[in-house]
């Protein structure tokens, strides 16, 4: 394969991957929303928690649905773009894709079927177990998904045949791997922490509005106390996820810390614009000793930087670097807003703060951004490997795809996903803005809403003005 | 155990193909129900299944992975090309699903990928099947072709067949689910796929005949092979007889028949080839350690459970499509 050709390629799964993840992340989180909802309603009976769940499950099939489809794209482009990866390493990525999609994608898929049209066709408890069927499902999809992509950043449990296939000789050492349990976790808070500022964007913004007092009111509440649990519990395990590159692959860590050479002890760069044709720092920010304190723990440790590293081996160091420092900039955003303002609601003032409500309501993309970000820092940072330290890029890809064939789906892929992009986004956003109505107005011999996201009466944001009948007196 | 996974792969394709066949059929015909109800209760018919149904083409690409990595990576870097083209498609397909509903203005605009995705889906999975059948250039499980070497005639004929066979399998399955107009149209259509797919199946026959494919050889060497087509004759004249009679459900039984029939002529005719006849069962099997792994969970566990809530989910949704069934959109309600 030629240079561009490996270079789009990059670009597409970089591109198919990327636009995936952001439904995952967001659907992960969502799933276990919706349980706990439909467990709140049967438990409580309120009829405010089933408009929420009503409202949300529709925002939660058209992202589902979008991270589905595109999902699918990511089981083929392994054996399209990466022949030689699929067939030297499929032998064990292969399996645990198989679990992927066996445990996970066939257990979300049927019983979202349940979810979205079987609430008057199953018992109760049924539908409630529904709910969890595909919140497990989602979880364990990500599960399987991060064992996966843990084994190509430390790969184990493997011997290499003559004909340079990977062959599994210890599954326990693969799913067991240490890097496996921080990473996880680390992807199911970072989901949880999304859908969570998600749940609280979406009741700021009604309560500003002045709409849906009940509804924005529980929204706020949970999804902020949420993350004020999450986002430190996140900032502990994103350090361990540290604590393990900096073990296991140090030219990954430090590229992400700018450091171009051997230092003892090692300053903190702060921020800066990593110059590669130098191989320095340009008008950089740092703190003396903090470097090996994060690295190491110690005040005196010895870091080592990229010139330890053949040239061949080293990272990208741009893009790493910025990309964990947005990461760490969200969360640290998160964190404050999660805790001042479950403090305001706390002290029940938070219906008078206009200002912090906007700021909840803006921040809605934090979730996203740090996850995105913290992919690029991962996977550019595994650079050149694809198997770290054992397969690289350049041989992981189809040998005989051409520029134009790579460049024609390239094309094909940004179009689909643009418009499907925009529509998806255009779509949740009305949904969103009409905000939890109860469909049994709309919808008079309500046993079986078969259809909860068809926007009934939706002419033009008629959503605001509605009035909407007080709890007591729905059914 | 390679045994087991062969049986199981050949199990989801069979079942991709009759399941996402039927609902990928009900897409093609979107295009001859130009109103707008008809359009619903197509749509209703296929709904709370069509997710569930593409579930197949992502487990029988992660078994393909899986178990047989070297089938996986040739054939899908082979064909390149169409299979990008089959997954734009898909996506289209999908998005516009939900899409058509959230929409007023480019309601036509969704449809048209609906219909176009589907068909598109459709013939490259035909073709794909018939590039196979007629042979892939590949050397030491490498792929040596170029970026068009799947392309023949022979292949583009077999993508349309395979149109018409999904067609008639959604002809069937809107027999069986809806009621008046798309239930006319469905039974009006259903005489004429049956006999276009019937045509089709002679001139694919006689055209493998002057092509002299390699497969053909194995019939002769194997003619047990005669049986699935004698079934399968057998299954049409019963298509026939009963759509002539009207009966609901049993012209898509028969065309599940045909199907399962034609899948199975062509399984024998490769066995013991995965790529016919060049990679074999047992060269492309991952090791040992790799089947285990997944045999003890996912395939005597997973894989049966997996069966039968797909049953569960079909029981759950069985009966007619009725107009509270369909998509309701008060603000548009005709009815």
């Amino acid at each position: 394969m030629d240079t561009t050709a490996l270079l789009l390629s990059r670009i597409q799964f970089a591109g198919t991957v990327s636009f995936h993840i952001i439904f995952p992340a967001f659907t992960v989180g969502l799933a276990a929303w919706l349980c706990v909802l439909e467990g709140r309603w049967l438990v409580s009976g309120r009829p405010v928690y089933r408009r929420l769940f009503d409202f949300w499950r529709g925002i939660f099939a058209i992202a589902f649905g979008m991270g589905v489809v595109s999902g699918i794209v990511m089981a083929f482009q392994f054996g399209t773009n990466w022949s030689e990866l699929s067939r030297r390493t499929g032998a064990i990525q292969g399996p645990l894709l198989l679990y992927e999609s066996f445990t996970a994608f066939a257990l979300e898929a049927s019983f979202f079927g349940v979810l979205m049209f079987g609430r008057g066709r199953v018992p109760k408890w049924f539908y409630l177990f529904s709910c969890v069927m595909v919140a497990l499902g989602t979880t364990l999809s990500s599960f399987w998904i991060m064992v996966n992509n843990s084994w190509m950043q430390w790969p184990v449990g493997y011997q290499l045949s003559p004909s340079g296939v990977f062959e599994p000789t210890d599954w326990s050492a693969i799913i067991f791997s240490p890097v496996v349990w921080v990473r996880f976790p680390h992807m199911l808070l970072a989901a949880y922490v999304t859908s969570a500022f998600c749940i609280a964007a979406t009741g700021a913004w009604h309560m500003l509005r002045g709409a849906f007092k009940a509804e924005s009111a529980i929204m706020l509440r949970m999804g902020l106390g949420l993350a004020a649990v999450l986002v430190p519990a996140q900032l502990l395990i994103g350090h361990l996820v540290g604590d393990y590159t900096h073990d296991k692959q140090p030219a990954k860590f430090a590229a992400i810390e700018a450091r171009w050479k051997d230092e003892q002890p090692a300053s903190e760069v702060l921020i800066a614009w990593p110059n590669e044709t130098t191989q320095s720092n340009d008008y950089a920010i740092s703190l003396p000793y903090l470097g090996s304190l994060i690295g190491s723990m110690s005040l005196t440790a010895k870091e080592v930087g990229l010139e330890s590293f053949p040239a061949a081996n080293r990272p990208p160091v741009v893009i790493p670097f910025f990309a964990f420092r947005i990461m760490v900039g969200c969360g640290l955003l998160m964190l404050a807003l999660a805790w001042y303002g479950r403090l305001q609601i706390f002290r029940g003032r938070i219906e008078t703060q206009r200002w912090l409500l906007i700021a909840i309501f803006l921040s809605f993309p934090l979730g996203f951004i740090a996850t995105l970000t913290g992919w690029f820092t991962a996977e550019v940072g595994r650079q050149p490997w694809t198997v770290y330290g054992a397969l690289r890029t350049t041989e992981a890809a189809t040998p005989f795809l051409t520029t134009p064939q790579v460049a024609a789906t390239l094309i094909i892929f940004t179009i689909v996903y643009c418009v499907i992009f925009t529509a998806g986004v255009a779509y949740i956003y009305r949904l969103l803005r009409r905000g939890p109505v109860s469909m049994s107005m709309f919808d008079p011999g309500e046993t079986n809403p078969k259809r909860p996201l068809s926007l009934p009466g939706d002419s033009a944001g008629a959503s605001g003005t509605v009035t909407f009948p007080a709890e007591e007196m729905s059914p | 155990m390679t045994e087991f996974w062969t049986a199981a792969l050949a199990l989801t394709i069979l079942l991709y193909v009759l399941l996402d066949g039927f609902d990928l059929g009900v897409g093609m015909l979107l295009i001859l129900m130009p109103d707008e109800r008809g359009r619903r209760h197509m749509l209703a018919a296929i709904a709370p299944v069509w997710d569930g149904n593409e579930t197949w083409l992502v487990l029988s690409a992660t078994v393909l992975f899986g178990v047989f990595p070297l089938v996986y990576s040739t054939l899908l870097s082979a064909f390149y090309l169409p299979m990008m083209a089959m997954l734009a498609g898909l996506i289209l397909r999908g998005v516009s699903f939900e899409f058509r509903e959230k929409s007023r203005r480019n309601r036509a605009f969704w449809d048209w990928c609906f219909i176009l995705g589907s068909l598109v889906a459709s013939f490259i999975q035909g073709m794909t099947v018939g590039a196979l059948v007629k042979g892939l250039p590949i050397v030491d499980g490498r792929y040596t072709g170029s970026a068009f070497s799947w392309f023949s005639p022979f292949a583009f004929l077999c993508g349309l067949g395979l149109c018409l066979g999904y067609a008639l399998l959604g002809a069937g399955w809107l027999t069986h689910k809806t009621t008046q107009d798309v239930q006319t149209l469905a039974f009006r259509l259903l005489p004429r796929l049956l006999g276009a797919v019937l045509a089709f199946l002679l001139v694919i026959f006689v055209y493998s005949l002057t092509l002299d494919l390699a497969v053909m050889h194995r019939w002769l060497e194997r003619p047990v092979l005669f049986v699935f087509p004698l079934f399968g004759a057998i299954v049409c004249a019963a298509m026939a007889f009963s759509i002539q009679h009207r009966r609901e459900l049993i012209p898509f039984l028969c065309g599940i028949a045909i199907f399962a029939a034609a899948f199975a002529t062509l399984a024998v005719s490769f066995y013991p080839y995965m790529i016919p006849f060049s990679v074999t069962i047992a060269q492309a099997a991952a090791p040992q350690s790799s089947q285990a792994f997944i045999f003890w969970g996912a395939g005597i566990i997973v894989l049966p459970i997996t069966v039968i809530y797909t049953l569960v989910v079909y029981f759950v949704f069985k009966g007619k499509v009725t107009d509270r069934e369909s998509y309701d959109d008060a603000a548009n309600s005709s009815e």
